[in-house]
């Protein structure tokens, strides 16, 4: 048997978005600034996409900038917020400790541009408190940026709440929701999201394409310079066969999502409560206000990288916070940002089922997984030590 | 490309061997769960040679490996030799690495060596 259970990493295209894909780069060749037919064709294709996808998420088409995927849609983003606060003096950003790299990483480089970061805890449940960011508010924030849904522990946050307290002290608010977008329903306005991430490859369409959504009338820096592609604020001739089939996933997704939701949460509770019988072991992230498909398990005694490896001989694909898997020393920030000590983090594994998941699978990783934990146990002096008394268990 | 030579796989889906010898002359434990690897090697040890040896790892595919890999290096060499063991005869015997794995050998070494660590303080006139 041959599992696909990283759907948080990517997912496969859909057929419709292939065929979308593949007819736009047999027919639609053209290149959107012609001002020829065949150009202008490519154009209005463009443009039709535009349309689609501002229409799941609630948006004008104007308030919609094509790029190359999640990480610069984040990236343009958080520098156009940062940019306009410096203008207006503004210089204090609040985010949360458990955000993606493409996130992190980008205000980790303002800070050192002269800009103050606030990292709110996400707490043990994995989720933001409204009440902590209001507090968190001052008068020279010029952004807060708090993700969606988070790509390992899965939890969603309160976003409706957070947005309404940032417009109400008039602070930008823009969300990381490359792993929302397609899998939850959304809509901009009445969420108050003022900027939004989010890319094609996580719900079925491509890799390389994403879209940031930005509210009217909010300033957005180009990151990219050269010619006058998506309104001056992205260069580069656009990737027309990816947007059309980002358009074209994104608009079956939105379509069958509450068919998706209702087969995948059953299967998500099933493995969960399948792998809560695995001796101490622990769901990672709340329970409830998490991805319909996600599900993330620390197990105490052994290390995430093998796990994954006999994992795979299996035929399960799956992924880990283990310090191992990454190249780093540390273990995944996620899993330290709900409070898992590194002793557990490194003992991680996330599953992350996709609409065609089984019933069938699920039973069958439940079963291999349980028995590769106990043969990783079997010889594990951190196992030994917890088993004989010398060390406390923490889970 | 693999993550890993066939060597790596081949040790680390069969572990050379693993386990306990309870009545070990010497047992060496290095690395912490905090970086992600530890691994405890037990000897036995006759007429200065390694008799027997075990391990116990708890870490990555190439932690497991090299501690599989450093076993079979050291079983019946004398005290002499396996003290020159080095993680890069241990790496190169798994026909290679990936670079930022090679911590995971030089833990292997180390085990080694704090296992002798420890015959040689029940037994210092065998130094
Ligand atoms: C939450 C989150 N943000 C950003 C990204 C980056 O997206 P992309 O790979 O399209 O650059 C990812 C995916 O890896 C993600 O999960
Ligand atoms: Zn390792």
């Amino acid at each position: 048997m041959r599992i696909y259970a990283d759907n948080a990493a990517t997912t496969r295209m859909s057929r419709s978005a292939i065929d979308a894909m593949v007819e736009c780069m047999e027919k639609e060749y053209g290149n959107p600034s012609s001002l020829y037919t065949l150009g202008q064709s490519a154009k209005e294709t463009l443009e039709r996409a535009r349309t689609q996808i501002a229409a799941v998420i609630g948006a004008d088409p104007k308030e919609i900038t094509f790029t190359s995927g999640g990480s610069e849609a984040d990236n343009q983003a958080i520098r156009s917020a940062a940019l306009a606060g410096r203008k207006a003096g503004k210089t204090h950003i609040i985010s949360t400790a458990f955000e993606h790299h493409a996130v992190l990483h980008t205000l980790k480089k303002l800070e050192t541009e002269g800009f103050e970061v606030t990292l709110l805890p996400v707490h043990e449940d994995g989720l933001v408190r409204p009440e902590e960011l209001e507090a968190a508010i001052r008068k020279d924030t010029c952004l807060v940026t708090v993700m969606y849904a988070n790509n390992e522990i899965g939890t969603v946050q309160p976003i409706t709440e957070l947005g309404a307290i940032c417009r109400a002290k008039g602070v930008p608010f823009h969300t990381d929701a490359v792993q929302a977008v397609g899998h939850l329903p959304i809509d901009v306005k009445a969420q108050n999201i003022d900027m939004l991430s989010a890319s094609a490859h996580k719900f079925h369409g491509p890799k390389g394409t994403g879209f940031l959504y930005v509210k009217k009338g909010l300033p957005l820096l180009n990151l990219i310079e050269g010619g006058a592609q998506e309104r001056g604020k992205r260069a580069g001739t656009e990737n027309v066969p990816g947007i059309v089939a980002m358009a074209a996933a994104l608009a079956e997704s939105a379509e069958n999502m509450e068919r998706n939701t209702a087969h995948l949460i059953p299967l998500r509770n099933r493995l969960i409560e399948g792998l809560k019988r695995i001796p101490h072991s622990a769901l990672n992230g709340d329970a409830v206000k998490r991805l319909p498909g996600n599900v993330n398990f620390c197990f105490e005694g052994i290390e995430g990288e093998s796990l994954l490896l006999l994992l795979d001989d299996r035929g399960i694909s799956a992924s880990s916070g283990s310090a191992c898997t990454s190249g780093s020393l540390d273990p995944s920030h996620v899993l330290l940002a709900i409070g898992r000590v590194h002793d557990v983090a490194h003992g991680s594994l996330r599953l992350t089922l996709g609409e065609d998941t089984t019933e069938e699978e699920v039973d069958y990783m439940i079963k291999n997984i349980t028995e590769v934990v106990e043969y990783l146990r079997s010889f594990s002096p951190v196992w030994r030590d917890l088993v004989s008394g010398k060390h406390p268990f923490i889970l | 490309m693999a993550l890993y030579s066939d060597k790596v796989m081949d040790h680390f889906r069969n572990p050379r061997n693993v386990g306990v010898i309870e009545d070990a002359d010497a047992v060496g434990e290095v690395g912490n769960a905090k970086c992600g690897d530890i691994m405890k090697m037990y000897l036995k040890i006759e007429n200065d040679t390694v008799a027997d040896v075990k391990f116990e790892t708890f870490g990555c595919g190439s932690a497991i490996a090299s501690s599989s890999m450093a076993t079979e290096l050291i079983k019946g060499k004398k005290l002499d030799e396996v003290r020159e063991l080095t993680n890069k005869a241990v790496a190169e015997a798994l026909d290679g690495l990936p670079a930022y794995k090679m911590h995971c050998s030089v833990l292997a070494e180390e085990a080694i060596k704090a296992a002798l660590d420890d015959y040689y303080s029940k037994h210092p006139e065998k130094l």
